[in-house]
């Protein structure tokens, strides 16, 4: 088995959003719609301010209340390392998945279904990484598998300090954030 | 920068549903249907990095661009702008047929003609003009290399009035610094060796958010390795929140903290010694010079504590000389940039780390000939924008100076403009002079690929294809290793454009001039190039980069440690210019400060935008659709004001700005006012970017010109914040 995860390092990333025109241009998402985005973080008075960068998605949950909430089996758990995506055809649109997820991950497709982050599966049945991570100008972004202890993504997470998003909401996200 | 976030785009989304595109109507993810996919190597466009690119057609329309792996530029990694590079193809406001005005200049009303006619209609009017005031009173602003034809048709018409907005309006002041202490300029891509820097300071260069590719993947590199990063920036920058250091200086006052800095070097002897005996010429007057300015003396000008100024300074000097401090590339600021830069130079200097690892490299380019041309006439007259030699240290032509020459008839008339992708509205200070100047022309044309504002003001407009579209000339790179790349056609143009190479071939044609374009078509031109190298043009097309031989780009690897100054070393009192009468070292003046009530207005750069050519790419503006002013959380707060507020901004001479939202935030001084340069246009035919967000450019009313180098300092203009009522 395998278990895709992403690692995402704050001290590199500049915010360039690379990763957001790349999976737009990869996946044809709609004008006025992505499936990543960056959030800014800025703390502090000003000169004193700290600040984090991330590049954020649908997490991918271990626990994923999208895949129990809908109605059609349309969202569920893909075979390969455990990547949440939506059945388009199944999809009826009542958006309770868009309503479960703590990250606002979904949005509705202009065609009527509930689109997000596939983590580029397509790409990586073919040994690609994701289009965000395969972009990213200042290589801050890693995927991989975190079943294999030898990966890199599972390297990084126990050399360097991460934080998940919302991890009280129990969903047991899958984006690790390098600090 | 903060992004907008999901919530708001969903919002937007649902306000621009009807808008959406043919790339987003295609199904996705249908792994079920075959499709046929086909990739071609190319060079990138949207900046003028020249990034090696793929791009991957799917069924006949244009799928995706990413990097080319082969690439030293983007080594497989486009910026975002490259890899929203679709968005150009598909632009349903870019120009589509040639345009001629049918009413008064400005008015932007147009009849569509034929090539034909456009081209002959410009022959005409070129010739008249050769005949009644000879060919060098025609002029052309060209920017990047699709000029490149353009500019030759223009030589052999017998002009050499030829000016890119590059030099005196951007990195102008810092080539002509860095070219009177090392005797060569930065050149562009920058020699900055960013990758291997253990120290790198910059100073209002905001790297992440200026999206100069090899630079930022380099920025990533160098953090990545943990070098000490020092930023010095009146804006809590993306790089501020990179660095150990971050210095937020008053703004003006860079050079005063510049010299602070070098007089701690100097006074604690922790300058590279051995470096400056063997190199440095001058140097016993330099320190002279220099004693006055301590870290006290800065601190009321900058605003920088004394001892940060002496702590950072040891920090530079502990990991020279691979510590590199950043010469920047947009630096027309407050008038006294040559001397600036030269500043940034000398500290440089003091690093010893120009030719040395971690600090400047000796960029390497292959030998790949020109095509053999006729000779071009000889002029009479010289270029028309530095009458007198005004501004002696001037190595590239003025914009401003051609400006200036077309509103006042002197030193000789100019009477036509030919305006290839720069849009001069936005580009030059003071907008009012531009139109002014244009009122003088007997004959105005825009080459162009979308109706920027400096279409609106041209007799004729010209629709060139977009880089996917077209060749280009060979870009034989002069950077870390050499290599030469190949832009070419991936797929049709959509409409009636053309491609430069053919305008200008066409053009000379109607001139009379077709045997300076004795090749039949641009791959005739490309492949003659290729093959008298000994290179294979064939493999370059597949390829789209063919690469040379590593060579040395230190000393310590063979390049041999010359400098061309007059004095053949590092000229850290320049005799030069003493000669013409400024500082020899560096001095600071203090620049005009804002009255009260006012901030300085201060701009700068987005990841996902170039300048003011790509606010109709439909993919780029998705990510950021207007710009923001940036105005301390305090102020903000005592003018009542909260971030998505939306108000005005009025200037020292009354121009009033369109409407603009408000960021409030912790990420500015309390005495400036900032915005991303580009927005707010007011082109009719950019129906998408219209009116959204404010032009800077409009704003900018004042500038005060560099003595050395005739630039045009824009960061001295101020304003007030105008709430809606």
């Amino acid at each position: 088995m395998a278990r895709f995860a992403m690692v995402i390092d704050t001290v590199k990333c500049v915010g360039c959003m690379d990763c957001v025109v790349a999976c737009k241009t990869e996946n044809k998402v709609p004008e006025g719609f992505n499936r990543d985005w960056i959030t800014t973080d800025a703390k502090g008075k000003f000169p004193t301010v700290q600040m984090e960068i991330r590049s954020e998605r649908c997490n991918h949950c271990d626990n994923p209340p999208c895949v129990y909430c809908c109605p059609t089996k349309a969202s569920h758990v893909h075979d390969l390392g455990g990547v949440v995506l939506v059945h388009h055809h199944m999809c009826i649109g009542c958006k309770a998945c868009l309503a479960s997820c703590p990250y606002d991950a979904r949005f509705i497709h202009p065609d009527g279904y509930a689109d997000k982050c596939t983590f580029c599966i397509h790409r990586v049945e073919k040994g690609l990484d994701p289009a965000c991570v395969a972009v990213c100008p200042t290589h801050c972004m890693y995927f991989g598998d975190l079943d294999d202890v030898e990966s890199q993504v599972s390297k990084l997470l126990l050399e360097r300090k991460n934080h998940a998003l919302i991890p009280e909401a129990g969903t047991r996200p899958e984006i690790y954030y390098l600090i | 920068m903060e992004f907008i976030s999901r919530r708001k785009f969903l919002k937007i989304g649902g306000a621009s549903l009807a808008a959406t595109t043919a790339i987003g109507n295609a199904k996705l993810f249908d792994s079920k249907r075959a499709t046929e996919l086909r990739q071609v190597p190319t060079f990138c466009d949207i900046c003028f990095w020249k990034c090696g690119a793929i791009a991957t057609i799917q069924d006949g329309k244009l799928w995706k661009v990413e990097g080319n792996p082969k690439d030293p530029l983007s080594r497989g990694r486009l910026c975002p702008r490259g890899s929203g590079g679709i968005g150009a193809h598909y632009d349903p406001d870019r120009l589509k047929t040639p345009l001629m005005r049918k009413s008064v200049r400005g008015e932007e009303e147009w009849v569509a003609v034929s090539w034909d006619e456009a081209l002959g209609f410009i022959a005409d009017k070129m010739k008249k003009i050769k005949a009644d005031y000879g060919p060098e009173a025609m002029a052309l602003f060209s920017h990047g290399i699709g000029g490149n034809f353009l500019k030759h048709m223009l030589k052999a018409y017998g002009s050499a009035n030829i000016a890119a907005p590059s030099f005196a309006q951007c990195r102008g002041p810092r080539d002509v610094g860095f070219k009177l202490t090392f005797g060569e300029d930065v050149s562009s891509p920058e020699r900055t060796d960013i990758r291997n820097a253990e120290c790198l300071v910059l100073i209002g260069s905001h790297l992440g958010e200026n999206m100069h590719n090899t630079q930022v993947q380099e920025f990533g590199d160098a953090i990545a390795q943990d070098a000490e990063i020092i930023v010095v920036d009146p804006r809590f920058s993306v790089a501020a929140s990179k660095a150990k250091y971050y210095l937020p200086i008053k703004p003006g006052a860079d050079l005063a903290l510049l010299l602070a800095w070098m007089n701690v070097l100097v006074t604690e002897n922790l300058y590279n010694q051995d470096y400056v005996t063997k190199y440095g010429f001058g140097f016993d007057h330099f320190v002279n010079e220099i004693l006055p300015f301590t870290p006290e003396w800065a601190y009321p000008e900058t605003g920088i504590e004394p001892d940060l100024i002496r702590q950072t300074a040891r920090v530079m000097a502990r990991h020279k000389p691979a510590t590199l401090i950043h010469p920047g590339r947009h630096v027309t600021w407050y008038g006294d940039d040559a001397q600036r830069s030269r500043a940034i130079a000398l500290l440089n200097a003091l690093m010893g780390n120009w030719g040395v690892k971690g600090g400047f490299y000796y960029p390497v380019s292959m030998d790949i000939p020109g095509y053999p041309y006729p000779e071009y006439p000889h002029s009479e007259r010289p270029k028309v924008d530095n009458p007198d030699n005004k501004y002696p240290f001037a190595h590239e032509t003025i914009t401003n100076g051609i400006r200036e020459a077309t509103l006042t008839g002197n030193p000789y008339p100019i009477k036509g403009w030919l305006v290839y992708a720069t849009n001069l509205m936005h580009a030059l200070p003071n907008e009012k002079e531009t139109i002014q100047a244009i009122q003088n022309l007997d004959l105005m044309v825009v080459i162009d690929v979308i109706p920027a504002e400096i279409a609106g003001w041209a007799d004729v407009v010209l629709p060139e294809s977009v880089y996917l579209e077209r060749y280009d000339d060979l870009n034989v790179e002069w950077f870390r290793e050499p290599f030469t790349a190949l832009r070419q056609p991936v797929i049709d143009p959509p409409h009636d454009q053309k491609p430069n190479w053919w305008i200008a071939k066409t053009l000379a044609e109607k001139l009379d001039l077709g045997h300076y374009f004795p090749w039949k078509d641009i791959e005739e031109y490309l492949s003659y190039r290729i093959n008298q190298a000994g290179l294979s043009y064939e493999q370059l097309k597949s390829e789209g980069i063919l690469l040379g031989e590593k060579q040395p780009i230190y000393f310590s690897e063979g390049v041999p440690d010359v400098f061309p100054t007059p004095s053949g070393k590092i000229e850290f009192y320049s005799l030069q210019l003493a000669q013409a009468g400024f500082d020899a070292v560096p001095k600071y003046t203090k620049p005009p400060q804002p009255p009260p009530g006012y901030f300085r207005l201060l701009y700068g750069r987005s990841p996902v935008h170039s300048f003011s050519r790509t606010q109709s790419n439909r993919i780029l503006m998705d990510m950021m659709d207007e710009n923001e002013v940036w105005i301390n959380q305090d102020v903000a707060g005592r003018y009542g004001l909260k971030s998505g507020d939306y108000i005005r901004l009025k200037n020292q001479d009354g121009v009033v700005s369109n409407r603009i939202k408000v960021k409030a935030t912790e990420r500015i001084r309390t005495d400036c006012v900032y915005m991303i340069h580009g927005f707010g246009h007011n082109s009719r035919m950019l129906k998408f970017a219209y009116e959204k967000g404010v032009s800077d450019a409009q704003l900018i009313t004042q500038y005060t010109v560099d003595p050395l180098m005739g630039g045009t300092a824009m960061n001295v203009n101020f304003v007030t914040l105008e709430l809606e009522a």
